[in-house]
């Protein structure tokens, strides 16, 4: 099985550490992974700021760099959705289409294919979940608190699988960050009031870190963490399943 | 129309008071959450969202055949039958009703179409009054502002500022916030208007085609009221309200209040069906855009909808940014994908009110994609030309960057270099991210450099 690493352009640029645990944990596991080195980004900016005509290239590139693997591996739910609910090509529909069925959020590549059901992860702390909108509503990784439905939660699955960890419970369940893309800049105001209060939400239950399958609702929060001077920190989910804390 | 300032402006003047969202935040979340409750108590809730969509499905597939049947059957029960193509003729029928009874005083129980028709600013032109009967819009009323929430216009006032809007214009002592004691004032002062009102006008919330009846869901009893103390009732309804058979009643009557409030069904859930003795029953049936919006293959679902208002509860953008924000006569996410129907330009920012979180979709009882749609009306108003040039350009140069390889991995390096030994590039007031929020602490090297160096072999 080989396995196509696709981290998303901001998790390359600044949380280059949440891309390395993805691949070591990847690793560690026995999967073949390969990072084609000319990825840049998936194109969900555009397309979600209402310029999708805009991502032509995006897609053309995406499918260049990606359509030789079995699979495709992202740390994040938000752009996996994006390639899932979106990719296409007019010149190469066929590939486009295989690309839109192989490609899988870490967390549930992890349940869903590997069928993961230990780790060898320590990690003694305090965590608060995250459940990204993206991920949880849009790939469906856990249940939502709006459905009548039997609960799930891929991410929380594996997280029970760490050595030391204690996973604390929210008040809202699966309330969206606000973060949104471009949303969070272009409605700054109404995006920082749902950071902060989800960060609260957090805090309230005493986490020491925040963590989320979703790298870009953990930017957002980290912001307003930093600039309330808090000591609670942020990290994806594949530094936590891939740490030997000790 | 008039110039207003888009859903992010205002909303960050709602937000000016922090305390104030955070009421306004908690008061929706305990609605929400006590729509959650009464779904748990339905075993098969989820059935009755798919029956639901799929009856309303089958009437907007075939809208023409059951508005005729709706249109015959009432006609036979005796219900005089008008058709309205927008806001401008349902106004002027209404108008022109009254006008035949010398009618200048009228009592309207809550009805979203004429908010939408702007029809008391229309009546009130004309020389006639108009009191709503809803105590939410009346309080609205009283403050000359419109709804913030479609069934709970008035959600964004404390009950401190209904009792100053109540002592000045009802008289009530000042300090009164006491909601029993408010409910009372008001009930009193619309009993008098009830009494005394010869046409009453109100909404539609279920038309059946089978019978030519139609409901109306109140929890005041107000509707009722009014229409059964006044000569002349007028109902008012968009032409989506149908439902082919009474049978199908029962899917909606259940599904409706426990998604809007958590109630088990509306206190009043009213059956009309024939005009009384001596007595006239009007019946407009308004498109105002429907039918447009019914070709639009993509935003034809959005006329499932039954105005619950679940989608605004669980929206977290509508708790924290207010009805207002949203400038039209629908707020929150089922109005951010009618209002650009209606008016592209003037609503062109509305889609873009919303992170996409998902949660409309899947707390709507007719499972409409509303976010989706919200996802499918930020591409069609850029291509047509809606959105502003520097946002175009910013786009198009983030395009450029991402289609080239090379350019973006330097684009990168400089970034995080700037970043890093000149903060101050970035960490100032023209980055709306920095406002509130710290930057990300830019890393030596990006993965793709940490990759080459640290696997490098799988590449030689």
């Amino acid at each position: 099985m080989t396995v196509g690493l696709f981290i998303p352009c901001y998790v390359d640029q600044f949380y280059p550490n949440a891309a390395i645990a993805t691949l070591e944990l990847l690793e560690k596991l026995g999967v073949e992974v390969a990072y084609p080195l000319k990825q840049t980004c998936c194109g969900q900016p555009m397309a979600n700021s209402g310029f999708g005509h805009l991502a032509a290239e995006s897609d053309e590139l995406f499918i260049r760099n990606f359509s030789g693997f079995d699979y495709i591996v992202a740390p994040s739910g938000s752009c996996v959705l994006h390639i899932k609910d979106h990719l296409h090509s007019d010149k190469r529909p066929a590939e486009a289409k295989a690309i839109r069925e192989k490609v899988y959020e870490l967390t549930e590549f992890l349940t869903d294919v590997l069928k993961v059901d230990s780790l060898k992860a320590r990690f003694p702390h305090r965590v608060g979940l995250h459940q990204s909108c993206h991920g949880q509503r849009g790939l469906k990784l856990a249940q939502m608190s709006e459905l009548v439905a039997p609960p799930f939660s891929k991410p929380e699955q594996l997280l029970s699988m760490v050595e030391g960890l204690e996973l604390v419970d929210l008040t809202r369940q699966d309330e969206c960050c606000g973060f949104g893309g471009t949303f969070c800049v272009a409605e700054e105001a109404v995006s920082v009031k749902m950071g902060k209060d989800r960060v609260a939400d957090h805090l309230q239950h005493g986490a020491a870190y925040i963590t989320a399958s979703d790298m870009s609702c953990l930017m957002h929060m980290e912001g307003i963490l930093r600039r309330q001077k808090s000591n609670v920190k942020v990290l994806h989910i594949a530094e936590i399943l891939n740490a030997q804390e000790l | 129309m008039k110039e207003t300032k888009d859903h992010a402006a205002l909303s960050e003047a709602f937000n000016a008071d922090e305390p104030r969202v955070n009421w306004h935040d908690e008061t929706l979340w305990f609605v929400r959450q006590k729509r959650d409750r009464a779904a748990q108590t339905i075993p098969d809730w989820e059935l009755l969202r798919e029956t639901a969509s799929r009856i309303k499905h089958n009437v907007l597939s075939n809208l023409h055949d059951y508005l005729l049947q709706f249109e015959a059957s009432a006609r036979a029960n005796g219900v005089i039958v008008h058709w309205a193509a927008d806001a401008r003729e349902h106004n002027q029928i209404v108008h022109a009703i009254l006008q035949k009874h010398k009618v200048d005083r009228m009592v309207k129980s809550k009805s979203m179409l004429t908010e939408e028709c702007h029809l008391n600013e229309y009546l009130a032109e004309n020389g006639v009054e108009v009191i709503d009967s809803d105590l939410g819009e009346r309080i609205v009323q009283l403050a000359k502002e419109p709804p913030s929430h479609i069934v709970l216009p008035s959600i964004h006032k404390k009950k401190e500022e209904v009792g100053m809007i109540f002592h000045e214009h009802l008289g009530t002592p000042t300090g009164m916030s006491d909601p029993q004691a408010l409910t009372e004032a008001a009930r009193q002062h619309l009993r008098e208007t009830f009494l005394t009102r010869r046409a009453a006008l109100t909404g539609v919330n279920f038309a059946v085609a089978e019978t030519g009846e139609f409901v109306i869901c109140t929890n005041e009893g107000n509707a009722d009221m009014g229409a059964h103390l006044a000569d002349v009732h007028i109902a008012c309804m968009g032409i989506e309200k149908l439902i082919p058979e009474r049978k199908h009643l029962g899917v909606f009557l259940r599904l409706l209040t426990r998604s809007a409030t958590g109630q088990p069904i509306t206190t009043y859930s009213s059956h009309f069906k024939k005009p009384r003795e001596g007595h006239e029953l009007h019946l407009v049936l308004v498109d105002n855009g429907r039918s447009v919006q019914l070709g639009r293959e993509d935003f034809r679902n959005s006329l499932k909808c039954i105005r619950c208002g679940a989608c605004m509860n669980t929206c977290p953008v509508y708790r924290r940014s207010g009805g207002h924000s949203y400038h039209t006569a629908v707020a929150g996410p089922i109005g951010s994908i009618l209002a650009p129907n209606l008016d592209m330009k003037a609503n062109a920012d509305l889609p873009f009110a919303s992170t996409l979180c998902g949660s409309c979709t899947n707390v709507c009882p007719v499972k409409i994609d509303i976010h989706d749609q919200l996802y499918k009306w930020r591409q069609v108003i850029v291509r047509e030309g809606y959105a502003d040039t520097k946002k175009t350009m910013g786009m198009k140069a983030m395009t450029a960057t991402f289609a080239s390889p090379a350019t973006f991995k330097l684009a990168g390096k400089a970034g995080r270099w700037f970043m890093r030994h000149a903060p101050f590039a970035v960490n100032n007031r023209l980055n709306p991210w920095y406002k509130q929020r710290d930057m990300p602490a830019p890393p030596k090297e990006s993965f793709g450099e940490w990759y080459l160096k640290n696997r490098k072999k799988k590449h030689e």
